[in-house]
């Protein structure tokens, strides 16, 4: 028999950056915020030895323990879908502060074309350019109307960088300057000026100087150590939610953070949400938390699953295309890029920042003519100086066998003299590709495991293609003694890293029927119950999702503000 | 059956959003064929020293010297080419005022491999990453070390991974679908080299010349070697990046003895900030490690 314990205004399930960002500004407007987290509590001095590649890069300290629950995945309904048993393709977070903990830092606006992707598509190629099995939808919100969101973001943050020449107008300049240039990034920016492209510096979440955000939190400046992604910051120099948002909501005395507590169920009873049913993980007990509103803010896979369980929201049923809960699943094709050998150049690749870099925007979204490209959208193309670390980075040319004496050779002399030009393509939505609940795997508590129906398509290959062409001309001109880059995308495969920037399941829309939430992130089928993340993505854009993220959770913050006064629909 | 173990090269893969793949995989293992390797020195010049070693840890342990009161475990461990390398590394590492004996490395000793099995894993790794004139190999790293140490752990057990049943051979996309965790497949990896290279040689892994021990790796890496309950490829993928995490993996772990994995491709190890060096050309630096960081 669970125990219930007394209601609170706000129930929060996961503590990430949706779930952080909220509840600082719920607690600071006074209500009573109760934040569940299944993982640990963390802080700034746990990552005392975190220049630890194998630890935290190979067997992935800061993720999910995959043991107790993970995901499957088929390239396509055909096939029988198993579970991915170890990690690859993606990085699942763990812990208080979730994946905001071991991102990179790169702080990205979506392109004000990504929120109205398919009328402005519609508008400038007419309809045709649109496959019928592609699901792409408007958000229902615009740039414009999300503007302020973003420069929230970005103070709270203080995310370093300067402006975009190709992106949505800003009401205000970033609040530190960019980052260093490191040789390599200058290197970019002239190949890129020599090429007529707009090149800008990175904006990045790890700070280029000391920074004091609006709620009196004070940060250092990053030291560019070169551990970033799949690590934690031991300077807290990269803006992560324990060491910006949660603090100021527990500073507030509003907010109680139960860690070790995995949601399972979301409690409701016509249409409306009661509260939610958890596990505290150390000692197996079932709770019941009553609330008022309910805040979903897990990463993407246990959004939807979360929902999908309690049987809230329409199931996505891929035969009929009808109900949303599950749809427009959509990822990100990363493996468009070029490398650069360099016979007479070293260059410090051991050193960097998760956000340290270059970017253009140049073949992102619908900044250049697709009328006569097979394909829609792009992606941002980028130098980044993340710190090559040497498990992990053993560039060798084409051709170099893969271990003995030729391999140690090239790959110990090409270590200080290779760069790399990636980019990050968008990622489109299918009929096809979906999430729903495995009929066979499940976790440890006896949940089903979510199963991904995806694989790349031809608007994938295309653009990875003319994205990698267009790196190779910028490595080319950057004056590499050999460049090479990728041919042929290939099948999407589980097993290779490539990005963990899954997005969809629950997606955001200006209308019920095909959208899940309305743009404050409130569930169209449970007004008190709101979905904040890039689950709320209806495709996915060319960039990094985290400042869409945090502008969107500061969006639902408002929303749920509103809604605790007046209550209804705010859309 | 174990099929299809891709993702033990995602070690290799890039980091997110930043990097295309740096590593090419492209089948040029013909290539490497080289005929003046040198860890069939190595073999020789450690064969003069591991009866040192062997009659110090005879004594060490209380054992009584002479021909028979050895054998078993005890005959075959010192086999292995570099027991005394961790030793080597105490002398090698930065002066401490208060040390006036280099003490042993406590740390090289087995806690999974059985003797034979090391040696295997020190030989096979050596070739992986030989030694040449940039430096040590896999077997000066100790990288057949790191890699008992990790079998020993949540690594070896696949503590971490999602290992509920059904078990189905899926697609390559899918990933590793087997049952069999790193320990064992190490275990049966192992024993079909040496089975293979018994039946082709006549002789023990270990014991071959380095051109064969090449031949026999490039069967397993090309699946050539037919074996039964796993893929040789698979087993071949697991030892390689397994290699390449010993070279460069924090001198905690066992391996990179002295950093110099690190030295010798001027990786710094574990510094604490490059904002003097981030925007200057390329800049060598003295590497650290974690260890560095305790004292602090």
């Amino acid at each position: 028999m669970a125990k219930t314990l007394p209601k609170t205004d706000v129930v929060i399930v996961g503590v990430g950056w949706a779930g952080g960002i909220i509840a600082s500004e719920l607690t600071k407007a006074g209500l009573n915020v109760v934040g569940l987290e299944r993982g640990k509590e963390r802080k700034t001095e746990d990552y005392f030895m975190v220049h630890d590649e194998l630890r935290y890069a190979l067997r992935y300290e800061l993720m999910q323990d995959l043991s107790k629950e993970t995901i499957t995945f088929r390239s396509n309904e055909k096939i029988r879908a198993l579970p991915m048993r170890q990690y690859g393709s993606f990085l699942l977070g763990d812990n208080l502060g979730g994946s905001g903990v071991h991102w990179n830092g790169q702080t990205y606006r979506f392109l004000p074309y990504d929120f109205q992707i398919r009328s402005k598509t519609i508008e400038r190629y007419g309809k045709n350019k649109i496959p019928p099995e592609m699901t792409i939808r408007d958000w229902g919100i615009t740039y414009e109307e999300l503007e302020p969101y973003f420069d929230k973001f970005e103070k709270m943050a203080g995310i370093s960088g300067e402006e975009n020449p190709l992106g949505g107008k800003r009401s205000n300049p970033y609040p530190t300057p960019p980052m260093k240039k490191s040789p390599p990034m200058q290197m970019f920016v002239d190949a890129a000026q020599k090429l007529n492209l707009h090149p800008y510096i990175l904006p990045s979440a790890n700070l280029s100087e000391n920074y004091t955000n609006p709620d009196g939190v004070a940060r250092a400046a990053c030291q560019y150590c070169g551990y970033c992604e799949r690590f934690g910051c031991e300077y807290g120099a990269k803006a992560d939610p324990v060491v910006t948002v949660i603090p100021v909501a527990n500073k507030t005395g509003k907010f109680q953070i139960r860690t070790h507590s995995n949601v399972r169920r979301i409690l409701h009873k016509g249409g409306k949400a009661t509260g939610v049913m958890y596990i505290d993980v150390t000692t197996g007990e079932e709770i019941i938390q009553p609330a008022d509103i309910v805040v979903v803010t897990s990463y993407v896979f246990n959004n939807v699953r979360l929902l999908l369980t309690s049987e809230l929201g329409a199931p996505y049923d891929p035969s009929t295309g009808r109900g949303v809960i599950g749809a427009n699943y959509a990822y990100q094709v990363i493996k468009g890029s070029a490398l650069g050998f360099f016979e007479d150049k070293q260059f410090n690749t051991f050193a960097g920042a998760g956000a340290l870099g270059v970017s253009i925007d140049d073949y992102n979204g619908d900044n250049f003519d697709h009328s006569n490209l097979n394909f829609i959208h792009g992606g941002v193309i980028a130098l980044t100086q993340t710190g090559a670390r040497p498990i992990q980075n053993n560039p060798v040319p084409q051709g170099t066998a893969t271990w003995g004496k030729e391999f140690k050779k090239q790959s110990l002399h090409y270590a200080t003299r290779t760069l790399s030009v990636g980019v990050q393509g968008s990622s489109m939505a299918y009929k096809h590709h979906y999430i729903d609940l495995d009929p066979t795997y499940k976790d440890a508590f006896g949940d089903p495991l979510m199963r991904i129906t995806f694989d790349f398509e031809d608007q994938d290959r295309e653009m990875a293609k003319f994205l990698a062409e267009r790196c190779a001309d910028i490595m080319k001109e950057m004056g590499a003694d050999n460049v090479e880059y990728m041919k042929e995308l290939g099948p999407y495969e589980i097993t290779m890293y490539q990005s963990t920037h899954n997005t969809g399941g629950v997606i955001m829309g200006a209308e019920p029927g095909t959208s899940a939430v309305n743009n404050y992130s409130q569930m169209w089928d449970a007004e008190n119950v709101f979905v904040v993340g890039a689950s709320s993505f209806p495709q996915n854009a060319g960039y990094n999702p985290t400042g869409t993220v945090g502008a969107l959770a500061y969006r639902a913050a408002e929303g749920i503000l509103k809604y605790r006064e007046k209550g209804g629909m705010l859309v | 059956m174990v099929r299809n173990n891709s993702n033990e090269m995602v070690a290799e893969k890039p980091a997110e959003g930043s990097e295309p793949e740096q590593q090419s995989t492209g089948e040029q293992a013909g290539s490497a064929l080289s005929s003046d390797i040198t860890s069939d020195t190595d073999v020789r010049e450690s064969a003069g020293v591991h009866d040192r070693s062997r009659r110090k840890f005879l004594v060490n342990s209380g054992y009584v010297l002479g021909t028979l009161a050895v054998g078993g475990a005890l005959s075959t461990l010192f086999g292995c080419a570099n027991d005394n390398e961790g030793n080597k590394q105490e002398e090698a590492a930065p002066a401490d005022d208060n040390k006036e004996t280099a003490a042993p490395n406590y740390n090289r000793a087995l806690m999974y491999f059985t003797p034979a099995q090391f040696r295997i894993v020190d030989s096979a790794t050596e070739r992986i990453f030989p030694e040449d004139d940039l430096g040590p190999g896999a077997s000066k790293l100790g990288v057949a070390f790191f890699i008992d140490h990790q079998l020993a752990g949540d690594w070896g057990f696949n503590g971490r991974d999602y290992m509920q049943p059904p078990f189905y051979a899926g697609e390559k996309t899918q990933g590793y679908q087997g049952r069999l965790k790193r320990r064992e497949i190490f275990d049966i990896g192992l024993r079909e080299m040496e089975n293979y290279s018994m039946t082709k040689y006549s002789k023990g892994f270990a014991a071959l010349e380095a051109e064969q021990q090449d031949e026999v790796l490039k069967a397993f890496e090309s699946d050539e070697a037919k074996l039964t309950t796993i893929t040789a490829s698979t087993f071949f993928k697991m030892l390689r990046s397994a290699t390449i995490e010993g070279v460069y993996s924090d001198p905690l772990y066992g391996g990179n003895n002295n950093m110099d994995g690190w030295r010798m491709r001027n990786y710094p190890g574990a510094q604490m900030s490059y904002a003097n060096v981030i925007d200057k050309d390329f800049t060598k630096m003295e590497p650290t490690s974690l260890q560095a960081h305790m004292g602090s």
